[in-house]
């Protein structure tokens, strides 16, 4: 290959690398000390890159300088700074004490809000911003033209490293960021005022993410994309180089930056699931990134997010349950043919959800992934009955939970070995990878298109019949991963969540534990995608995406983590949501986000929790 | 002999963190592993408990060859033991933990069907009433003292019906009167049973109390050994750990527990 | 029931009203509204459906103020428009809650393909009316079409075709191709490449690049194609893509000495947001209003532009276009039973203001044009340029193709 070439695809690469590491820095930074995964990070990026375009064009029609320029974007980086800050008062602040994925759940809700905030106030229009004075041209580099803007942000991503070294190092403020990353309640115990802290940090994560979103607007136009298409790839910089770590993510922006630049040279189609690949490979060697440390166990028995004690349906519940069955059964009876469709989709939800929190509640094992399990399972059921086999729907709803298990085998096999936030960010890579080998290999699965015609047998073909086939199995499923959770297996999987150590010196086998508990969930979750595939009658790669990942846990989380029935309750609840505001206006987005940090707010136990916390406070009245 | 540690040797990249360590346990006998911090008790300790894997040496359990093997593996050859911080289920109640600890001595861990409230619960509060645990045996372990939850562990590690109990720093973290009442409880278990208790312990009172014998580590080696007596006059023991005044305290407690 | 449905409507506010509440009004259209649901991607891709759904209120309000649907005893024509998230899964539970809820005569809309086959598999099961209207690729209307599914626009190979024709004079041998990495890229490259190595004897491909769909790495891709030397360029990117592609391809010198035809990137949609970047002399398909001067499509600019204070885009264009057709189609077929529509439907003409648009009958694809030209600035307006509309019952596939691989 042409050696000016080689040379200028590097720097192409490592300009991306600069790009990506400024942004990056900002969500590690705030990890680290918050131990808040801010999925709103892209969303500040965004808005970066939306004031930019708002300011910068002002400030140039004053003087068209590079200095002008230069002011504008940062001016636009404070802004979103400043936002940042907002953020952490008005939100992230209430929610400190909140478990972890509810914190998840509620910058998330700040992302949908912040989408349609940006899409009233910009419009849905892409924005080209300006391009910056003087940096408009080419630079001749070995007889080849490189962007002089993009020499310029070659630079700009080390210059943030140093800076944010000197920062670390040098000032009082920074040698807080490290202690606090280091160990958080060890700042608590020094006294330090931990608002101020965290402040501070949001705002400098903040303004990092303004920044990297300000300095793209020459580059690309301000669009209402650009959030989640940044987020994940922060995501993946922020983990390999080790959650927490700055040169960390340096390091990573680099990998990425270079493997990207020479990676579609050979693999052009490689575009969609590199990055994955590589965090799920660094993974797996190293389960805390290139720099990162292993996270401290805490030094005290804290509760687990998770199912606590197992109280056996009392007569009440046995009643309740019984009347919810009853209900369901009548629906196709009583409502029409929409009702019935409805509750279909929340029957296969709900077991989707279900199957989830056995691993999350039940478990401790928090999957960011599990559409990739309900997918592969759609998908097994409906290229069945497509393809050239042309299974019948009853085999197909067999090969459904053993293609979700089977696949949830493969993955879980190196989930298992590592625990916490890089333990879903594991899950997240294999969903990811999932999703980009049925988006792309059109051949067998239809790509984006996805499949068309899978539908119910003859005999099932009516909406009432195959709503009472898909109640048989969604309840007997769920019924059966109940029994589990009651039974010594469920008892096993608690045990190992609440304390590995003592579990193992007990002589269960963990790691296999959590291995079989991964496939039961993944195999039940492949039923729930069979069952949703032939109530659509096609099948497509959204079944497998991050957003239905999502939806699952917001599912599991407003029903509630801690109960083991609120998963269902959260299914039926979150559905209704959605169905209530879609219809209702454009920006259904907003109003979804917003009951999501409503419900992080006011229910930090989900649904199900509150009653159940009512209830005790009642019993407890009564009793005193 | 129920327990012969012989030559274990583990490095941490240039430190030595245990260097030809030996010694021998025998059934009903507690032998307690002493010494300054970094001494190298901790990682003898998981040597023998399976966390951790000797670069040489051997440990024989009842005469068979168990080093290397994991924890989980240790335990099925009848060890059973409890952690410097207490480590129990904490989502469960009292029994639960100890139902946990007997459903997988039954290995029906796997079992999907069978309810677990129910399984074993008389045999676990069988073993609660050996440890005095008896009323607060549906309450749930986050809600007990720290002393209490020691003794869950130790009621979790009884479970087993072990040969061997081992325990790192059983007392630490507890009032001094509740030390005392662990430590009588578990020499009485002990005995009783014939059970093997190695333990490592910074409490004095502990280790002079109710050793039947003490080893001595520095920096990874075995500098004294032998009865409490012994230890405590030995000049090398008094000089790099206990110092004057610990012999005194070891000495008052050696009182104290034969009078 | 009724009384829930008019508050939501009234909640609903201009954003998705109805049309008949709008255009209600003394000698206009009587008796119940005959009603049509309309599926889009408002919220996640409001740049394309919201004009759409623009054009289409705009036509729905000028035949209901001319007396409605005369086939139907002059009763109002009522589409009610629904969001579907973007999403095949959604799209279809809200196609169920407008045939059971509002009682919808037929289903049309859609942007994306994956959605648009969907509600085209549903209506076939469902045995409803499914109009597809946004959705190009080809499937909708060969391999996965069948009785119910129509499609109005002009799909991914006839517009591949007309850029093939006018491409094919130059008699250019070394082509790149970049193309965003999902089906539509994908097919529209392989049409390309079928349809000008058919054309142009000794055509190559020196170089394929398939960046992720919103996520181009713009330098890297741009320099991989400079490596390749290739002496012209066929690019199917768009949207924030296709700008980071232009201004980077315009800094390294990518297009210099290159012929480059684009895909769409005529159309309002795409070649407003480039702005003063806009390249010069790409052949390209798309739609330059401002430019179309015959009076039908003249009322229609002005009337668009005095309600919403914007020129028309392509999706306003086609929102209109298919107002009338629905118009047409109800005229024609004198019922709202699904087998008369799909009867009428096949075959049916319909004078729109690019022309006049027949629905052909063997494959349900509408003969609905774009307009071929390059690309240019005008003043400070990006637009096209040498421009002609290219009728679409000149690119259609094949009949026999059609024959071959359609089911029904």
């Amino acid at each position: 290959m042409d050696p000016a070439f080689i040379v200028v695809q590097a720097l192409s690469g490592l300009a991306n690398a600069s790009s990506l590491f400024i942004i990056s820095s900002g969500l590690t930074i705030v990890f680290g000390v918050t131990r808040i995964v801010n999925f709103a990070h892209g969303s500040l990026y965004m808005l970066g890159a939306y004031l930019g375009i708002t300011i910068v064009p002002r400030l140039l029609d004053i003087d068209r300088t590079p200095t002008m320029f230069f002011a504008g974007v940062l001016l636009a980086a404070l802004a979103v700074g400043l936002i940042g800050v907002l953020m952490e008062v008005l939100l992230l602040r209430r929610i400190y004490k909140v478990p972890e994925l509810f914190q998840l759940l509620a910058t998330f809700g700040v992302v949908l809000i912040v989408q349609d905030l940006v899409q009233k106030i910009w419009g849905p229009v892409d924005i080209a911003g300006p391009r910056a004075p003087s940096l408009r041209h080419g630079i001749q580099i070995m007889g080849q033209r490189f962007p002089a803007y993009e020499m310029f942000l070659l630079f700009v991503g080390p210059a943030v490293l140093v800076l944010l070294t000197l920062l670390m190092q040098k000032t009082r403020f920074g040698v807080l960021i490290r202690a606090a990353t280091q160990d958080r309640e060890m700042v608590g115990a020094l006294g330090v005022n931990q608002a101020m802290l965290f402040t501070g940090t949001l705002f400098l994560g903040a303004f990092l993410a303004g920044l990297g979103g300000a300095l793209q607007i020459p580059r690309v136009p301000a669009n209402g994309h650009m959030d989640l298409s940044i987020i994940t790839e922060a995501f993946v910089v922020t983990v390999i180089g080790g959650m927490g770590s700055v040169p960390g993510a340096f390091v990573a922006s680099l990998i990425i930056g270079l493997l990207q630049a020479f990676g579609i040279l050979i693999f052009p189609k490689i575009t969609l699931v590199l990055v994955f690949l590589l965090m799920a490979v660094v993974l797996v060697v190293k389960p805390w990134g290139l720099m990162g440390r292993p996270e401290a166990t805490a030094n005290r028995a804290v509760l687990p997010e998770g199912i606590l004690s197992l109280k056996p349906f009392g007569t009440g519940e046995r009643l309740v349950a019984a009347l919810v069955v009853v209900a369901l059964l009548a629906v196709p009876l009583m409502g029409d043919a929409y009702k019935t469709k409805v509750g279909i989709e929340i029957l296969a939800f709900a077991l989707a959800a279900f199957s989830l929190n056995f691993l999350v509640g039940a478990g401790g094992i928090v999957s960011f992934g599990h559409a990739a399990y309900f997918g592969i399972g759609a998908y097994a059921a409906g290229l069945l009955v497509v393809g050239p086999l042309k299974l019948p729907m009853e085999g197909a709803l067999v090969a459904a939970p053993l293609a979700g298990g089977l696949a949830a085998a493969l993955f879980g096999y190196f989930v298992v070995r590592l625990s916490g936030i890089y333990l879903a960010m594991l899950t997240l890579a294999f969903a990811q990878i999932t999703y980009a080998v049925f988006f792309q290999w059109a051949e067998v699965t239809g790509g984006d298109n996805g499949v068309v015609g899978v539908w119910p047998s003859a005999w099932a073909s009516s909406r009432s019949v195959y709503f009472y086939v898909v109640a048989l199995l969604a309840v007997a499923a769920i019924v059966f991963l109940r029994r589990i959770i009651y039974a010594p297996f469920g008892y096993t999987l608690r045990a190992a969540r609440d304390s590995a150590n003592r579990a193992d010196a007990i002589g269960i086998d963990v790691r296999t534990h959590r291995w079989l508990s991964f496939i039961v969930a993944g195999a039940a979750a492949g039923l729930a995608g069979g069952l949703y595939a032939f109530s659509k009658g096609s099948i497509d790669p959204t079944l497998i995406s991050i957003g239905m990942s999502v939806d699952f846990l917001m599912m599991i989380l407003s029903g509630g983590l801690q109960t083991v029935m609120g998963p269902l309750v959260g299914a039926g609840f979150f559905h209704a949501i959605k169905d209530f505001f879609m219809p209702l206006t454009d920006f259904w987005r907003f109003f979804l986000g917003l009951s999501i940090i409503v419900i992080v707010l006011a229910f930090p136990r989900g649904l199900v929790g509150a009653v159940d916390a009512g209830r005790e406070a009642l019993a407890h009245r009564r009793a005193g | 002999m129920l327990l012969s540690v012989q030559g274990l040797q583990k490095r941490f990249g240039g430190l030595v963190a245990a260097k030809d360590v030996s010694f021998d346990l025998a059934a009903g006998e507690l032998l307690a592993i002493i010494g300054p911090n970094g001494a190298g008790k901790s990682t003898t300790f998981n040597m023998v408990g399976g966390q951790l894997r000797p670069d040489t040496g051997r440990v024989m359990l009842a005469g068979e060859d168990v080093t290397g093997l994991p924890p989980r593996l240790v335990w099925r050859k009848g060890v059973g033991r409890t952690f410097q911080i207490a480590q129990t289920f904490v989502s469960m109640s009292v029994v639960e933990n100890v139902q946990m600890a007997l459903i997988s001595f039954h290995e029906r861990t796997r079992d999907l069907t069978a309810d677990a409230t129910s399984l074993y619960r008389t045999e676990a509060l069988a073993i609660l009433d050996g440890v005095g645990l008896t009323e607060m045996a549906d309450r749930s372990v986050s809600e007990l003292a720290y002393g209490d939850v020691k003794r869950v562990e130790l009621a979790v590690a009884l479970a087993s019906e072990p040969k061997l109990l081992l325990m790192d720093e059983p007392t630490a973290g507890m009032a001094p009167r509740e030390r005392a009442q662990l430590m009588e409880l578990t020499a009485s278990i002990a005995r009783a049973r014939k059970i093997g208790v190695l333990f490592t312990e910074h409490d004095m009172d502990a280790v002079f109390g109710h050793a039947d014998r003490i080893v001595v580590l520095v920096r990874g080696e075995i500098i004294a050994r032998g009865t409490p007596e012994e230890v405590r006059a030995d000049q090398r023991v008094k000089q790099v750990y206990l110092g004057e005044t610990g012999v005194q305290a070891a000495l008052k407690a050696r009182r104290a527990a034969q009078a | 029931m009724t009384d829930q449905k008019f508050t939501r409507r009234s909640v609903v506010g201009g954003m998705a009203a109805a049309g008949t509440l709008l255009a209600a009004g003394p000698g206009s259209a009587q008796g119940a509204p005959v009603k049509v649901g309309e599926i889009n991607s408002y919220s996640k891709m409001a740049a394309f459906a919201v004009p759409y759904r623009n054009g289409m209120q705009l036509a729905m309000e000028e035949i209901n103020k001319a007396g409605g649907l005369a086939g139907l005893g002059g009763r109002p024509l009522e589409i009610i428009f629904r969001d579907d998230n973007s999403t095949p899964g959604d799209a279809v539970r809200v196609a169920e809650e407008l045939l059971t809820r509002e009682n919808v005569t037929f289903i049309a809309g859609a942007f994306l393909s994956n959605v648009g086959l969907a509600l085209g598999d549903f209506a076939n099961q469902k045995k409803v009316l499914y109009l597809g209207t946004e959705p190009l690729t080809d499937a909708l209307t060969m391999g996965s079409g069948n009785k119910y599914t129509f499609r109005v626009r002009a799909n991914t190979y006839m517009q591949t075709k007309m850029l093939v024709d006018a491409a094919k004079a130059k008699q250019v041998k070394r082509w790149a191709i970049v193309a965003p990495n999902y089906e539509y890229g994908q097919s529209a490259a392989a049409n390309f490449k079928k349809l000008m190595a058919a054309a142009v004897p000794g055509f190559e491909v020196v170089t394929e690049q398939f960046p992720a769909l919103g996520r181009v790495d713009a330098g890297a891709t741009v320099g991989a194609i400079a490596q390749a030397k290739p002496d012209a360029i066929f690019n199917v990117l768009f949207g924030a893509d296709l700008t980071a592609f232009v201004r980077e391809g315009n800094t390294r010198g990518l297009f210099e000495g290159r012929q480059v035809v684009s895909l769409l990137t005529g159309e309002p949609e795409y070649i407003l947001p480039l702005g003063d970047e806009t390249p010069e002399g790409w052949i390209t398909t798309g739609y330059p209003p401002e430019q179309i001067t015959t009076p039908a499509h003249k009322a229609f600019f002005d009337a668009y532009k005095a309600k919403f204070n914007d020129t028309p885009r392509l999706g306003s264009l086609l929102g209109y276009v298919v107002g009338y057709m629905i118009r047409d189609l109800f005229n024609k077929a004198k019922s709202t039973d699904t087998e008369a529509l799909v009867t009428a439907l096949e075959g049916l003409t319909s004078d729109s203001i690019a022309g006049p648009v027949v629905m052909r009958a063997i494959d349900h694809q509408s003969t609905l044009g774009a307009w071929v030209g390059e690309t240019t600035l005008k003043g400070k307006l990006p637009t096209m340029k040498n421009w002609r509309y290219a009728d679409g019952k000149d690119y259609l596939h094949p009949e026999a193709e059609v024959r071959a691989v359609r089911k029904g």
